[in-house]
């Protein structure tokens, strides 16, 4: 049973990754999980200086998911070059990099700090909905999303993925701009901008009013946005969106995703991700699959 | 400091104790790794209620490896986790958080100050602590709870908000009501409250450690939900906002902007 895949010519002992945002740099969850048993660690945005993000409160739990508007509170690219990827270079997994940034130059500026470690891909966030200035503008307008991702591509000596954002009209649109300008590869999908308000105090629950939606309400949205994309696009796409077990995997993956993230399913339950590969393997057996890659948009 | 995980514990009972106060004892292997001031998150049942509430601890029984938790119904998962009874099961995550410097009292005078449900961590610390420990508690009307099992420990104060018992008005008020003097204050409470010893403390030139709240998620340090201001630079991102899950809760007074 070979459950190994590859992107972009990178090679994952599995198919299941951490979605950014949601695992830390690994540290976190490390009393939870061996690292070396995924097929990725993907760790939380990093930009070029430290960022303080939003006023609290930042989180919100709703019906079958939860709302956050963190605003990519991070160190910067220097502590976390220093800290966080040489923890991580310990173990036999790779990484992934989630970069954000308010500007171009912003994102230029940390992808060349990365040229030169052991990082195995980029993941551009131009979809996070919680900061106002760049990010989001950039993954919303298929032009921009063009633009920033041939500049990209430019800088880069590991491959890149663009993290696309739901929060638009036509996200295959998207996708193909991203593709045009030379991405790697797809990774998909970023929160859905959602509200919750307090009906006794009469005010927004979260300071920034809106937060993005995670969790397994938006599963079904994103597993029809990732077929919907791999229908329009020829790269791989990593597949997130409410993951919280091997079968939710197995859907992206016949949907049409090259590898899938858990994210807010690791809050419920922090040892979801090693559950979801050792799930994937059983499901391999039952059905008689040799490699995890024949289930790759397997779905009639 | 102690692993932390993700364990199904068993209840072994559960009480009212006032108005929406609710007192659970549980049966886990964590309570070994206790420290007072640290909490655990509780998860909910239902799927549609995803994420762990975190409920401080208010006392252990490491011999038995049992927990207490004594906490206010606030919403649908604490509802839910009132309706348990011996013999049911509840999921926790711990044990999370830094908890309190015990050892900062030691052989001093020292307040411990519990305002509402900020009160049931006060127990495990007073039954830690080694000073002169005096016990400070508000609540809002006569509904007390935890003040007999905490007299064990030390020397009572009561306030409550509509005067019905002890002083009227709030802890800081019993500290001017019966010209009491500390060297150290640990506190838990309300945000008002909190400030207000902040700032006493500051007058007084009295170390004063602080146990913050916040909406948290994940419990462990990794989603930056919970954050608090800072006043110097935090350890993790640097930015001023302090982890409350995992720097905190407990800050001493001064570290904080609150
Ligand atoms: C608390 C939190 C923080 C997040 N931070 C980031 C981030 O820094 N960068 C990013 O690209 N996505 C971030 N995301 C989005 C997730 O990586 C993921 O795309 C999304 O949550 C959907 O997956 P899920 O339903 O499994 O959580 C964050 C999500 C959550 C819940």
């Amino acid at each position: 049973m070979n459950t190994e895949v590859k992107i972009a010519g990178v090679t994952f002992k599995n198919p299941v990754m951490t979605a950014s945002g949601t695992f830390g740099s690994g540290m976190e969850y490390s009393d939870f999980v061996d690292l070396n048993r995924l097929g990725a660690v993907v760790t939380k945005g990093v930009a070029n200086v430290p960022w303080e993000g939003n006023p609290t409160p930042r989180v919100a739990e709703v019906y079958g998911g939860m709302l956050n508007a963190i605003g990519l509170q991070n160190p910067g690219i220097d502590v976390f070059m220093e800290r966080d990827l040489a923890f991580l270079q310990k173990y036999d997994t790779n990484v992934i990099v989630n970069v954000c940034g308010k500007t171009v130059e912003d994102y230029l500026e940390v992808v060349e700090r990365l040229s030169d470690t052991a990082v195995s891909m980029l993941e551009i966030n131009v979809s996070c909905p919680n900061v106002k200035e760049g990010a989001i503008v950039f993954g919303q307008k298929a032009d921009s999303l063009y633009d920033i991702t041939s500049q990209i591509k430019r800088k880069a000596k590991q491959p890149v993925i663009m993290k696309l954002s739901p929060n638009v009209t036509d996200i295959t649109e998207m996708a193909r701009a991203a593709e045009a300008a030379g991405a790697d590869a797809l990774s998909m999908i970023n929160t859905i901008t959602g509200m919750k308000i307090d009906i006794h105090r009469k005010k927004f629950v979260l300071a920034n009013k809106t937060g993005g939606m995670s969790g397994p309400a938006v599963k079904p949205v994103a597993v029809r946005m990732v077929y919907q994309t791999a229908q329009a696009v020829k790269i791989p796409i990593i597949g997130m969106g409410g993951i919280g077990s091997a079968e939710d995997a197995i859907e992206f993956l016949l949907a049409g995703a090259s590898a899938v993230a858990v994210g807010a399913m690791n809050f419920v339950n922090p040892y979801t991700t090693v559950e979801v590969v050792e799930g994937i393997e059983a499901y391999m057996k039952q059905y008689g699959i040799e490699n995890v890659t024949e289930l790759i948009g397997a779905v009639t | 400091m102690a692993q932390k995980r993700k364990v199904t514990a068993t209840v072994i009972s559960q009480k009212q104790i006032a108005e929406q106060i609710y007192d659970l004892w549980l049966e886990t292997k964590l309570a070994k790794d206790v420290r007072p001031g640290q909490f655990v998150g509780v998860y909910p049942h239902g799927e549609s209620m995803l994420l762990p509430r975190p409920i401080s601890i208010c006392e252990t029984d490491k011999e038995k490896n049992r927990l207490r938790l004594v906490y206010r119904v606030a919403g649908k998962g604490t509802a839910e986790f009132s309706a348990c009874k011996a013999g049911d099961r509840l999921d926790i995550l711990g044990v999370l958080g830094n908890g309190f410097p015990v050892d900062r009292a030691k052989g001093k005078r020292v307040f411990l100050m519990g305002g509402g449900i900020g009160i049931p961590p006060m127990l495990e610390l007073a039954k830690a602590m080694d000073g002169k420990k005096q016990i400070l508690l508000g609540y809002r009307n006569k509904e007390l709870f935890l003040e007999e099992d905490l007299a064990e420990y030390g020397d009572v104060y009561v306030a409550t908000e509509d005067g019905s018992v002890g002083t009227k008005g709030n802890v800081m008020d019993i500290i001017n009501a019966y010209s009491l003097q500390a060297d150290v204050i640990m506190a838990c409470g309300p945000m008002p409250m909190l400030r207000a010893i902040k700032k006493y403390a500051a007058q007084n030139g009295i170390e004063a450690y602080i146990s913050l709240e916040e909406r948290m998620a994940c419990g462990v340090g990794a989603c930056l939900g919970c954050v608090c201001r800072t006043t110097k630079t935090d350890a993790h991102s640097h930015v001023n906002n302090a982890r409350i899950c995992t720097e905190g809760p407990v800050f001493e007074a001064g570290e904080v902007d609150i």
